[in-house]
């Protein structure tokens, strides 16, 4: 039982991951392409400014929550895919620091360098998680002493990759819709514009995704024993089409909600198909790495369960504050700030 | 055995680097908290301007900080994966617990602190630094916490081939824990202290903004002054609670080889580079050790000689990091004592103010030798007793990890010469002028 809810948590918690530093990974990577001269990249970078650090504190409590309540997949989970993850690692940083250096010295070389390295850092980032959740899903190479048996290129597989486009789409046009709401003028009308044209890659990607997992994957499995597992696609799907509506009727924030639900409704998806899987193993399924055989003592998860019962609430309510302390439109007011972004 | 090598390696730059930000970011948070309660209370302007200069250089070293603190969380499961598996159960708990209760509220307030100045109230302005202050020392324990346990693993059963959580509360309580804790905060303080000391001397040696580096120099030297009297003393008990719960890693810290009463420490010791024993002893004074480890000169202080080969840590590293650390604490106090006794005239003392200046890097080496002493001399342990670093390691490819070692160096590298030179040129420029009256 305790197994079960802290699969939930830990599904959870990479939903949000997904559905806050989605939207920064996306404006970050549509850097290049929405604006157009120095006034509008400082305005993108404003967008994320007061948001990025937190949101990337629910990465960090994801992987501490796998490491806490699930050990055993952590360490087979962080080991097998260790280039992706450096991969991901490396870009988080320059990412972070891209955000907070690029501004602080004028100089075009120096500026138009971080700008370069903002679009690599979180476009990968993107595109990778998709590709790690996606052979997560599928299931990896490892036997049954937790050893991988494949390479990085092992990963690039063709329902891999899917994800990996699936994931960047999603994250893009989940940033488009945020800088539509935290900007104004022609970067917001431009902003939408690409929300709109990368809605219907989007829409295909989901699609052929959802088919490609029927039979690339066993997650269906779990669906048609429980039916009610059934909302979670069908929030992804309602949320997708819901969003287009909203985006349609000029409704920014609402459609940024339903693209949320998108994100958290995907993942969802998948997080519950796996169960009670953590990490399959495809080369042997008495290998895969379940919530019974990997997880922590009951002690551990009672203890931690307490914690996150009480601090997770209370995170919720302190980021909520800020979200709406900070939700106005970036203004030039802002960009004078001296240690704005 | 090369992944072991190169993991190893490539976990000494990651933590090696991330603790070039992290002792900053604890003290200098605090710093300047002091500096916005000042004005807040008192609404002279100048302590905002201070606020807001020292708080840029918060900044720049704190993004460094978070980013490179995510690669310490991965690398366990990475490079570590036996390791995780077999301590996941309590060293991974404490550090989900570290980011529920501690990252998230300093991630967050931080942006509030910077992007707040004009959007929420000066009071609640204030309480975001106090709480990125406050969350980053919490976030501080936690990790030590997960530290002392390798030191000192307490609280446990071996249960399922691993180590299981048996009481919490004895976990996150131990007196390793908190004596660890102190010593490396305490730490982390005096490098914020000398920090702010240092820059300031800069300025005052130019004869710029008088009044405003003055003040920030002597806020940050009774910071600096207290921590660092403290740590000295505090630095004894320590040294009391590794000799008894670490004894190979206090024999190295001293090159000890022989077991003995009356254990003695020498006035001029080199230990040998390879191979056992010193090359040099002069001038012993017997019975030090003893009394240092025990406060008992009768008490046996157990030798090297004594630990099976295989059993010893690296001892020419924590001898000669051991004793950086104790040498430059001591010159700390003297330094800290020399300030406060000319506070009233600084300006007039540019040797003083010349060698604050020079003194800025010197708390970095005393933390990094610090976790030196800490980390290598508890091997060949990773959790002491109960586990090898050598049984710890992921089974990867080691082509990987030469890759990724070289990556973090050249990578690292780079970033740290960008970080520190940013906060160079915004430290060089001074505070923003005065804003016009009115």
């Amino acid at each position: 039982m305790l197994e079960t809810i802290w699969f939930a948590l830990w599904g959870v918690l990479w939903a949000v991951y997904f559905m806050l530093d989605g939207f920064d990974l996306g404006a970050g990577a549509l850097l290049p392409f929405v604006a157009k001269n120095e006034q509008e990249k400082r305005y993108v970078y404003h967008s994320m400014g007061p948001f990025w650090d937190g949101n990337e504190v629910w990465l960090i409590t994801a992987g501490g929550v796998t490491f806490a309540a699930f050990p055993t997949a952590y360490a087979v989970m962080f080991s097998s895919l260790y280039s992706a993850l450096m991969l991901i690692l490396f870009c988080l940083i320059i990412r972070g620091v891209a955000l907070e250096y690029r501004s602080k010295v004028e100089g075009h070389g120096w500026r138009e360098g971080w700008d370069m390295l903002l679009f690599i850092s979180s476009a990968l980032p993107a595109l990778l998680f998709g590709v790690a959740f996606a052979n997560i899903f599928q299931g990896i190479p490892i036997d049954a002493q937790g050893i991988y048996r494949g390479t990085l290129f092992t990963l690039l597989n063709p329902y891999g990759l899917l994800g990996g486009l699936l994931f960047l789409c999603l994250f893009l046009y989940h940033g488009a819709l945020w800088l539509g709401i935290k900007t104004g003028g022609e970067l917001e009308q431009r902003a939408r514009r690409f929300a709109k044209v990368l809605w219907v890659p989007l829409l295909i990607l989901a699609v052929v995704f959802l088919v490609a997992t029927w039979f690339a994957t066993n997650l269906y499995q779990n669906y048609l024993t429980y039916p009610v597992l059934w909302i979670l696609p069908a929030l992804a799907v309602a949320g997708l089409l819901a969003t287009r509506l909203f985006l349609q009727q000029g409704a920014a924030w609402k459609s940024w909600f339903a693209s949320s639900a998108v994100v958290v409704g995907a993942t969802l998806f998948g997080v519950a198909g796996l169960y009670p899987n953590l990490l399959p193993s495809s080369i042997d399924p008495a290998a895969s790495l379940t919530i019974t055989n990997a997880s922590s003592s009951p002690l551990t998860l009672k203890i931690m369960l307490g914690v996150a019962l009480v601090m997770v609430p209370v995170v919720i309510a302190y980021q909520v504050w800020v979200y709406h302390i900070f939700r106005h439109e970036v203004t030039p007011e802002d960009l004078a700030y001296e240690d704005g972004y | 055995m090369e992944v072991l090598i190169l993991s190893r390696l490539q976990f000494a730059a990651a933590t090696f680097f991330h603790f070039l930000f992290v002792p900053l970011t604890l003290g200098l948070s605090i710093l300047v908290a002091i500096m916005e309660t000042k004005w807040v209370r008192s609404g002279d302007e100048q302590y905002k301007r201070m606020a807001k200069f020292w708080g840029k250089l918060f900044i720049i070293n704190f993004a460094l900080g978070v980013v490179t603190g995510i690669t310490l969380e991965f690398q366990f499961g990475t490079n570590w994966s036996r390791y995780s598996a077999y301590v996941g159960d309590i060293f991974g708990s404490l550090l989900a617990i570290e980011a529920t209760l501690a990252f998230f509220l300093e991630s967050t307030f931080i942006a509030v602190w910077i992007f707040g100045w004009d959007r929420i109230s000066p009071k609640l302005h204030c309480v975001a630094i106090w709480l990125v202050a406050g969350a980053g020392t919490l976030s501080a324990y936690w990790i030590i916490a997960a530290n002392a346990w390798m030191q000192h693993p307490v609280g446990y059963v071996m249960r399922n081939g691993r180590a299981e959580l048996a009481d919490f509360f004895e976990v996150i309580t131990q007196r390793f824990a908190v004596i660890e804790f102190v010593h490396t905060v305490s730490g982390a303080y005096i490098l914020a202290g000398f920090f702010v000391m240092g820059i300031s001397a800069y300025h005052l040696l130019k004869k710029r903004e008088i009044s405003f580096f003055t003040r920030s120099f002597r806020i940050a030297l009774v910071f600096a002054l207290v921590f660092s009297l403290f740590e000295v003393v505090q630095g004894h008990f320590n040294g009391g609670e590794v000799a008894t719960a670490q004894p190979s890693k206090l024999a190295a810290m001293e090159s000890h080889w022989k077991t003995q009463k009356m254990a003695p420490m020498y006035l001029l010791q080199i230990p040998r580079l390879s191979g056992e024993g010193n090359l040099i002893e002069w001038i012993p004074i017997p019975g030090a050790l003893s009394i240092l480890a025990y406060g008992d000169p009768n008490a046996v202080v157990k030798g090297l000689s004594d630990f099976k080969p295989e059993d010893r840590p690296p001892v020419f590293i924590t001898f000669v990091a051991f004793r950086v650390m104790v040498g430059l604490g001591m010159l700390f106090v003297l330094l800290t004592v020399w300030g406060f006794l000319i506070r009233k005239k600084l300006v007039e003392n540019p040797k003083y103010l010349r060698i604050m200046l020079l003194a800025i890097p010197l708390p970095y080496i005393a933390n990094e030798a610090g976790w030196m002493v800490a980390e290598v001399g508890r091997q060949p342990w990773i959790v002491w007793g109960l586990m090898r670093t050598s049984d710890a390691v992921s089974p990867v490819d080691p082509t990987q990890v030469a890759v990724s070692l070289i990556a973090f160096v050249l990578f690292y590298g780079l970033l740290g010469v960008v970080a520190f030179w940013l906060m160079a040129r915004f430290a060089k420029k001074g505070p923003a002028p005065q804003p016009a009256q009115g």
